[in-house]
């Protein structure tokens, strides 16, 4: 079998100084080049721990990330801002866009800010993406000015624009109707198909779940299961 | 544009209602500063204009003569001895040219002219009234005392017998131009000159008591033939006077004095003048660099969920640090050509309204362009410095616990 995307080996997640609250413990999975997964589980179970540790926003109290076979626990906040910056893409549930800039300006903003200086090419690979996600015609309006979808779309394009083998989307139906869930799902699924690019959906949506190829279950900062779904995405 | 000024600016131009607020705190302080510098540097130049318009920046004299003992002591034989101040008479400085010849050699100095001044006894009819005789050489002594533009009637001329005097020693003596007045010097030399001139230099003591004559006029007056009593100096700098007399006394032994020690009172004056503003300038950039900092750390606080995306799609934190360094940078530079032309325009609306019924002002103010860059490099330094705490706090937010509004 090819060597995982990423490995989570034996992370443990603490918080807390006086009184310690263990947030994840002795989690180990691994993603694979082109998987579709969903996480789920109750509440403070620890999903978006998980995902921060594994987005790189977060380091492990115990344990290690490997991106790609490299283990990332002894790099510094400089590499691992680079290494997110080319190797992952984020959707939030609350869009999180840059409201004061315009949609094609969020699109850039990974490649933009990772190289200082704007190029035509960014600005290019901007539109396309948003032209993928059928927002070409409001790539000038400010995200403030764009609908609950739509700006979620503009998050899935941000995400995408490098074409990052892995992308990590933390409930990102969560707040649209179901309507722009379904199309933002969709949206991800052809990315998914289409640039065989892995994604790690955190959700509270069976509906979602289900229509994954893997779901994986934690609860209480514990994996409890991990199903393969194959033919998931017929359903 | 690079991506961090393009972030800082259009944060600048989103947040209008908090950039306005930090303008104006920026503007208001520089306009205080200006304002405040050009009216206290005016009123200090316009002092030392006035005082340095009838005295030269350094005064070489003769030392006083000492007194001397009628009687030595001898061992064995003790002397009680009653010590009385010597009796001054008007002397000439030794070998005055070569020592004008090193003089015009030290650094610094920029005029040297031989003078002779003594006292005397001007008559006119009835009136006697004390004066002070100016033994001058026109040509050096105009570089250091420029008479000619305090002449307030007929021309500085001091050739065959003319002298020049001070309106308020004319006006004693009920005299004018082409009048005629009898001086007697110190040593009963008497002579009759003619006025060819009046001036108002604006010091009473001055104006009440000069007669200015030609060097060799004075010779004769006081009976020293080829002889001067002093050597008057210009310095480039004033404020170097002090130290400039001091090597000349090493060098000349001879009596040196400077315009400051001269005017020390108004020199402390001055000090004290300069350091109150610069104590008022310290607190308006104190309160200035407050005003900015709280609200850029409102600011961060506000953007924080907006700085952790920038930061989880791959932002460096040291280009997150720029963003919130360069709106200090932009805030300062900004308010400060704002601040710096309203602090000049207050500045001159300020000498305009005092100014007396002929509208020549009571007070100048000086706006001038170092005190313009001086001022304008310090608001972008306050700008800058203001806006480090807040943009370190920025830089070093965590990602995800900005991300989740923790």
């Amino acid at each position: 079998m090819t060597e995982p995307l990423i490995s989570v080996r034996g992370v443990v997640r603490d918080y807390g100084q006086q009184v310690r609250t263990r947030a994840l413990r002795n989690v180990d999975l691994d993603l694979h080049r082109g998987e579709f997964a969903a996480l789920i589980g109750p509440s403070g179970s620890g999903k978006s721990t998980l995902l921060n540790i594994i987005g790189l926003l977060d380091r492990p109290t115990e344990g290690r990330v490997l991106v790609d076979g490299a283990d990332t626990s002894g790099l510094d906040d400089r590499a691992l801002t680079t290494l997110r910056a080319r190797s992952l893409g984020f959707v939030f549930q609350f869009h999180h866009l840059l409201h004061a800039f315009t949609a094609v300006e969020n699109v850039m903003l990974p490649e933009w800010g990772d190289a200082g200086a704007p190029t035509r090419d960014m600005r290019d690979r901007a539109l396309e993406m948003l032209t993928d996600v059928g927002l070409a015609d409001r790539a000038q309006y400010k995200a403030r000015d764009l609908s609950g979808g739509q700006q979620q779309r503009v998050a899935i394009a941000r995400a995408m624009v490098r074409r990052p083998p892995l992308v990590l989307a933390d409930e990102p139906t969560g707040n649209l109707d179901t309507g722009s869930a379904d199309d933002v799902f969709e949206l991800m699924r052809r990315f998914n198909r289409e640039s065989r690019t892995s994604f790690l959906i955190v959700t509270h949506d069976p509906r979602i779940a289900s229509r994954c190829d893997r779901v994986i279950e934690i609860v209480d900062g514990r994996v409890t299961s991990d199903t393969p779904r194959p033919g998931a995405a017929a359903t | 544009m690079p991506f961090q000024w393009f972030v800082a600016i259009r944060y600048l131009r989103d947040a209008r209602g908090q950039s306005a607020l930090m303008l104006a705190a920026v503007s208001v302080g520089v306009s205080v500063i200006v304002f405040l510098s050009a009216l206290i540097n005016g009123l200090q130049t316009s002092l030392i204009d006035s005082t340095l318009g009838s005295q030269p920046h350094i005064t070489l004299r003769v030392p006083r003569e000492e007194p001397r003992a009628l009687v030595e002591s001898r061992d064995g034989v003790a002397i009680a001895r009653l010590r009385q101040p010597a009796a001054q008479r008007l002397r000439s400085l030794d070998q005055w040219p070569s020592v004008m010849r090193a003089l015009a050699g030290t650094p610094g100095v920029t005029a040297v002219s031989p003078t002779i001044s003594g006292s005397a006894t001007a008559t006119r009819a009835e009136a006697r009234v004390p004066v002070v005789i100016r033994g001058v050489n026109p040509e050096s002594f105009l570089d250091i005392i420029d008479l000619r533009r305090d002449i307030v009637q007929g021309t500085f001329d001091v050739t065959s017998g003319r002298v020049v005097i001070g309106s308020s020693l004319a006006s004693e003596l009920g005299v004018g131009v082409d009048d005629r007045i009898r001086v007697t010097s110190t040593e009963d030399v008497e002579d009759v000159v003619t006025i060819a001139g009046l001036f108002t230099v604006g010091t009473d003591a001055v104006d009440k008591s000069w007669v200015v004559t030609s060097l060799t006029h004075a010779q004769s007056l006081f009976a020293l033939p080829g002889g001067v009593t002093n050597i008057e100096l210009k310095v480039r700098d004033v404020f170097e006077a002090d130290r400039i007399a001091d090597v000349i006394r090493g060098r000349t032994g001879l009596t040196v004095e400077s315009w400051m020690t001269l005017n020390a009172e108004l020199l402390s004056g001055l000090s004290a003048q300069s350091s109150s503003k610069t104590m008022i300038q310290f607190f308006v950039v104190v309160s200035v660099a407050l005003g900015i900092a709280s609200i850029l750390i409102v600011s961060v606080v506000q953007k924080s969920r907006e700085i952790g995306i920038l930061r989880a799609v791959g932002t460096p934190a040291r280009r997150v640090l720029a963003i919130f360094l360069i709106q200090g940078g932009v805030l300062g530079v900004a308010g400060s050509f704002i601040g710096s032309a309203l602090g000049a325009l207050f500045a001159k609306l300020f000498e305009a309204m005092t100014a007396d019924a002929s509208g020549v002002p009571r007070f100048f103010v000086q706006v001038d362009l170092p005190l313009l860059i001086g001022t304008t490099l310090l608001a972008t330094a306050v700008g800058l410095t203001a806006a480090v705490i807040p943009a370190r706090r920025a830089a070093a937010l965590d990602p995800a616990a900005a991300i989740h509004g923790d």
